[in-house]
């Protein structure tokens, strides 16, 4: 297996009319940390999906852990986890219910599996709640949930999908704690948001605008190829851009 | 490797468990499917037991006698009849009937007792508005049987050859009459079909409108196990469903038991699978709870139309005919008929319960190729 996580050429990707991803060429390396940056509509999530599993390119290659996305998508899902946009775990299971028909799934059963839960409801802090519905969590603890679910079969690769809209910065803060974490473990982490200060987290950004990747780099390179003072400034400017 | 514990090794294992959980804690749907059962029940079997008694009933006595009375009397004491009023000719009970006052007539003619006297047959007629065959088949078995209680009792007293009177059904409108015995089996069948479809469509339905299949298909589950997993509790809830029905319609409506339950069980749970299939399928075609449930309910129309559940398919225009040929209910209802009335088994049903194996393998394979890990 090569150095590459995650590697993609021309990938492309229309509904109907609409070009949501347009020729995108990405190369991710094993343990980084890549933010994917855009305005709505600029293809993050369709790429998201892409690299998932759960949308077919249209046109273009991409290979995820070295796996061809298209042809053994179920290989790729196997070595991935993922965090969706909305909250997709069940309100009606409590959180160890939930856990444990995550990880049954990919085969963490019997003792073993009982044990890597509960070591990954005590990072997750969960341990005290794991008796509630998760119907009943407020967001930051049904994003730490999700987060627990998602990577309790150990993945190589995370991908995170807006993963702290709507939860508190204490919560967020955390949050990015646990993503240094698995980071320094070697886990690769795809992850889109709109927060600048995310955004400055990770170890590299990818700019996208109407499904074209139009800047990358590490956080701190970006804005003065804009000619703009941060992150932000470039980030109103291209969404500006898109209205017109 | 055990079927046990492969199934426990494979993915349907835990979708299963999580299925079980989540039925267990929706206690709105678990309530639903367990009441409806009996709820159905009730309507169907004593809507149909109150039509039959008490029809509104003129009569027309031409004879005018002790022996024409008695013989009336002995009609109106089934309780099939209630006395609404006299009539003084044939032209009055056509309008009356017609205009849905009275819904049975009972008819003396003038020579009845003279014939009667004579020893020669005595001939009383009953008419019955059949245009609800429900109402109208106990209330003819009922004058018909009164009419030979009458004559017995005539034969005992006076010793004559043969039987003196003989009470003749008219059944108006409607010439094919149907028991409500016949009814009340197909309840299950009916039932089945509308709890399986709409239920399992929604259930998968629900998963994406909620966005938790978005979650679930990144995930190494085979869809397989995903269909798998959801239809398996559906199957247990369908067989405390025909236990229910069957437990209530024998005790509330004597429903008789002839066949083997073996029978009816096992080829019951292929028809439960068959319409889990349908269900499925229709998960497959729609994107909302609300269309999946339009979509029952269309697919609810024709089986309760033409499986032969209200009116004998043999009175149907050919494609009505070839149409109920593709219902799993279809086959069903005869075999529910054949083994709880008839007292039939395999060994005359075997066309009908091959049928519906062939009619699960078909819906089951063709919803699982339809369904896919995409979220397109």
């Amino acid at each position: 297996m090569s150095d590459l996580a995650i590697e993609t050429h021309a990938l492309r990707r229309v509904f109907g009319a609409l070009v949501a991803v347009d020729g995108l060429d990405l190369a991710v390396r094993r343990g980084e940390v890549l933010g994917l940056l855009g305005p709505n509509g600029s293809g993050k999530t369709t790429t998201i999906r892409m690299l998932t599993g759960l949308l077919q390119p249209s046109a273009g290659t991409a290979t995820v852990a070295g796996i061809d996305i298209t042809r053994d998508p179920e290989g790729v899902r196997r070595r991935i986890g993922y965090m969706c946009q909305r909250f997709g775990l069940y309100d009606d299971l409590t959180v160890e219910e939930n856990l444990r028909f995550y990880a049954e799934l990919y085969g963490l059963r019997g003792a073993a599996g009982a044990a890597r839960r509960e070591q990954v409801l005590e990072e997750g802090g969960l341990a005290s709640r794991r008796r509630q519905l998760a119907g009943t969590l407020s967001g930051g603890w049904k994003q730490r949930l999700a987060l627990a679910c998602a990577i309790a079969h150990e993945p190589a690769l995370v991908f995170l999908d807006e993963p702290t809209a709507g939860v508190d910065p204490a919560s967020r803060r955390a949050f990015w704690q646990r993503i240094g974490a698995l980071a320094a473990l070697g886990t690769t982490i795809v992850v889109t948001t709109h927060y600048m200060d995310e955004a400055e987290r990770c170890a590299r950004l990818v700019l996208l605008a109407r499904g074209r990747l139009i800047a990358e780099g590490p956080p701190d390179g970006i804005p003065a190829r804009f000619g703009a003072a941060t992150l932000e400034d470039v980030f109103v400017d291209l969404q500006a851009a898109e209205a017109t | 490797m055990g079927l046990l514990e492969r199934l426990r090794a494979s993915t349907v294992w835990p979708m299963m468990w999580k299925e079980f959980l989540q039925l267990r804690r929706d206690r709105l749907t678990l309530g639903i499917l367990l009441g409806i059962p009996a709820v159905q029940l009730m309507l169907f079997g004593y809507a149909i037991q109150t039509e039959v008694r008490h029809l509104p009933t003129v009569v027309l006595d031409e004879a005018r006698s002790g022996e024409s009375r008695a013989l009336i009397a002995a009609l109106f004491n089934t309780g099939n009849f209630d006395h609404a009023g006299d009539v003084t000719d044939r032209a009055e009970i056509a309008r009356r009937i017609g205009r849905g006052d009275a819904r049975a007539a009972i008819v003396v003619p003038a020579d009845y007792t003279r014939n009667l006297k004579r020893g020669r047959p005595a001939l009383a007629q009953v008419i019955v508005d059949a245009a609800d065959p429900l109402a109208s088949s106990a209330a003819i078995s009922a004058a018909t049987m009164a009419g030979n209680a009458r004559a017995m009792e005539l034969v005992r007293r006076r010793g004559a050859p043969g039987l003196p009177i003989e009470v003749r059904v008219r059944p108006w409108y409607n010439p094919t009459l149907r028991s409500s015995v016949y009814i009340v089996p197909g309840i299950i069948g009916v039932l089945l079909t509308m709890t399986m479809v709409i239920i399992t469509a929604m259930a998968v339905v629900r998963e994406r409108e909620r966005g938790t299949l978005e979650q679930l298909v990144v995930t190494p589950i085979s869809r397989l196990g995903i269909m798998l997993g959801k239809l398996v509790p559906f199957l247990g809830i369908g067989l405390v469903q025909i236990s229910v029905i069957l437990l209530l319609g024998r005790v509330l409506f004597a429903i008789p038991i002839r066949g083997s339950l073996v029978v009816l069980y096992g080829v019951g749970l292929f028809f439960i699978a068959a319409s889990l299939g349908v269900g499925l399928l229709v998960s497959t075609a729609v994107r909302t709870q609300g269309q999946a449930m339009q979509l029952g309910f269309f697919y609810m129309l024709p089986n309760i139309l033409l499986s032969g559940f209200m009116f004998p398919r043999e009175a149907m225009p050919a494609p009505a005919q070839w149409l109920g040929a593709l219902l799993p209910l279809t086959y069903f209802l005869e075999v529910l008929r054949g083994v709880l009335l008839k007292g039939v088994g395999l060994e005359a049903l075997w066309p009908q319960a091959l049928a519906l194996v062939a009619f699960s393998a078909v819906t089951l394979t063709v919803s699982v190729r339809r369904f896919h890990k995409t979220i397109e």
